[in-house]
């Protein structure tokens, strides 16, 4: 079974990171971190005309907390809001091909989508709250 | 049995959960006994039979079912005076946990002792429930938290402990006993003698210690001693504080309610005696009988061979780690000078990784900071691997350890 959850893929996204780092600015930065097993993640976006224009993402934790940030940046860059509004749970577990995580790891995979949840809230308070409360509601990440 | 030789094979029929399957498949290779132990048949039957047979509250009422229900209680309370050698009974007080225990004493200890401008001495090596409580009394009373460090091996720095004590200010010493990380077993002793030569009452946190080796209060002559009982076979829910009679005695209650009072009027209320005064409400009547069990199977053993066993697991242990390319150990490499439990890393295999590892095979290993966030700095990680051993395990079980690290290394590429 460990086989199958450290592919080649997970661990290449654990070692090589993409979009690490921080932005020079951004127009969101959000921290979270996981109080079970101590997995960290910062987000930072850098958002225009609705459009995610560049994302980049600091952490450390776990592989799949890592490589699901990792690869979690590389599916929103670009996207515009709508795309990022309407991402749930099941789209990430899909994406980094893990549908088979118990309770406890499954948090570890989705914290960069509640980081980037939260991020979306962030920066729909000030210009769009109902927008923000709709995230809110919708993001199970609470 | 020969005292002094402990047989884990035999031991290990007494514990069903044992014998259950991991997967469906595996056989559970439990070794996460810092953090719990498992329960013997005998203290899982004490339960049944206190429900089934003696169920009532305790201390007030005058039937034969009650009188039942407070004698074992009470007996309880005796097996553990004995079990640490406490002089009185009277010293030993009931909590749910090592964690209440503190708090119970840095609330009724500290609140009424600790003023503006003491010192609180506590270790880099402390759990969170031994850092915390006195945070929040330094807090309030304006009085300062200050830490003695350790060196990189893991041992506490006995001269930066004289320095400090030197420097004066110093009111209240609490001080872990045994790492539940490193497993290093501080030199308490000199530490409480030291302390005392100064006047200063020192506390110490036996939640790793008690339940592993031989611990005598009066022999240390510690001031204050906590533990629970679920880590040493007994159920959960069940906390000891020991203290010295005449420190409790001038204590005030944590908790108000039944069972601590004496007498009540409208304004006013005289306590009950130690120990009771600091035993508000319905205790966990149950639980307690059963650790009262759990006391007597470990007597039956001998903490001395409870103590030896683990030494020549951790040895063995040790042994075979050393000998896996890049694992580092974390805390002393000298079995005697510590307790089974060992943290790890391996490579850049993140520990929560590797539990998941260790899980498809059956084996319960801890991974995190094992509340020990202040250690985890001071050693510059995140987070360890941690196995920890008690009566039950084997080499089997550590020869399993091995393997799956070797098959974890394949999994990574390491």
């Amino acid at each position: 079974m460990s086989d199958d959850i450290y592919r080649e893929i997970i661990l290449d996204h654990y070692r090589n990171p993409r979009n690490k780092g921080k932005l020079a600015i951004a127009d969101v930065s959000v921290h979270d971190s996981n109080p079970l097993c101590g997995d960290e993640i910062d987000m930072h976006l850098k958002i225009d005309s609705n459009t995610i224009q560049d994302v980049k993402f600091e952490g450390r934790g776990c592989a799949i907390s890592q490589a699901s940030a990792s690869m979690l940046t590389e599916m929103v860059m670009g996207k515009d809001l709508e795309f990022i509004k309407e991402l749930k749970k099941e789209d990430i577990l899909e994406n980094i091909g893990l549908t088979n995580l118990g309770p406890a790891r499954i948090k570890c995979a989705l914290l960069s989508l509640k980081v980037l949840k939260v991020g979306m809230i962030k920066y729909y308070t000030d210009k769009d709250p109902v927008s923000a409360e709709k995230i809110k509601g919708e993001s199970q990440i609470y | 049995m020969q005292k002094g030789i402990l047989d884990s094979h035999t031991i290990r029929d007494d514990f069903p959960i044992l014998k259950r399957k991991i997967g469906g498949k595996n056989n559970f290779v439990y070794l996460d006994n810092a953090a719990t132990t498992q329960k013997p048949l005998a203290v899982i039957n004490s339960i049944t039979n206190y429900y089934t047979n003696m169920n009532s509250n305790i201390h007030r009422a005058v039937y034969e079912v009650a009188e039942e229900s407070t004698r074992a209680y009470e007996r309880t309370r005796e097996m553990v005076a004995r079990f640490i050698n406490a002089k009185h009974v009277e010293e030993i007080i009931f909590t749910r946990n090592t964690t209440e225990s503190i708090n119970l004493l840095s609330y009724s200890w500290g609140r009424k002792n600790i003023k503006a401008g003491d010192k609180i001495l506590i270790t880099e090596l402390e759990h969170h429930s031994n850092i915390v409580p006195w945070q929040v009394l330094a807090k309030e009373t304006n009085s300062k938290l200050c830490y003695l460090n350790i060196n990189d091996e893991g041992y506490l720095n006995l001269d930066n402990f004289f320095h400090e004590l030197e420097g004066g200010g110093i009111r209240l010493i609490s001080i872990s006993h045994m790492s539940n990380v490193l497993g290093t077993i501080v030199p308490i002793k000199t530490i409480i003698r030291a302390a005392h030569e100064k006047g200063i009452p020192v506390i110490v946190d036996g939640a790793q210690s008690v339940p592993h080796m031989p611990v005598d209060v009066q022999d240390l002559d510690c001031d204050f001693l906590a533990f629970s009982a679920h880590k040493m076979l007994g159920p959960t829910g069940v906390g000891v504080l020991y203290g010295k009679r005449e420190l409790i005695e001038r204590m005030d209650p944590f908790m108000g309610g039944g069972d601590m009072i004496k007498e009540v009027f409208k304004n006013y209320t005289h306590y009950n005696d130690i120990p009771y005064k600091f035993e508000a409400g319905t205790p966990n009547i149950a639980d307690v009988v059963g650790f009262g069990v759990a006391i007597e199977y470990l007597e039956n053993i001998g903490m001395e061979a409870v103590r030896q066993h683990e030494i020549d697991l951790t040895e063995y242990a040790l042994e075979l780690l050393t000998s896996i390319p890049q694992l580092k150990i974390y805390g002393p490499l000298v079995a005697i000078d510590r307790g089974g439990v060992i943290s790890f890393n391996i490579g850049d295999i993140h520990p929560h990784d590797l539990a998941t590892i260790m899980n498809d095979h059956g084996i319960a290993i801890r991974s995190g900071h094992h509340c020990a966030q202040v250690l985890m700095e001071r050693l510059s990680v995140s987070a360890t691997s941690r196995a920890s051993f008690y009566i039950y395990n084997t080499k089997d079980d550590i020869d399993q350890l091995i393997n799956v690290l070797d098959e974890a290394r394949r999994i990574f590429r390491l």
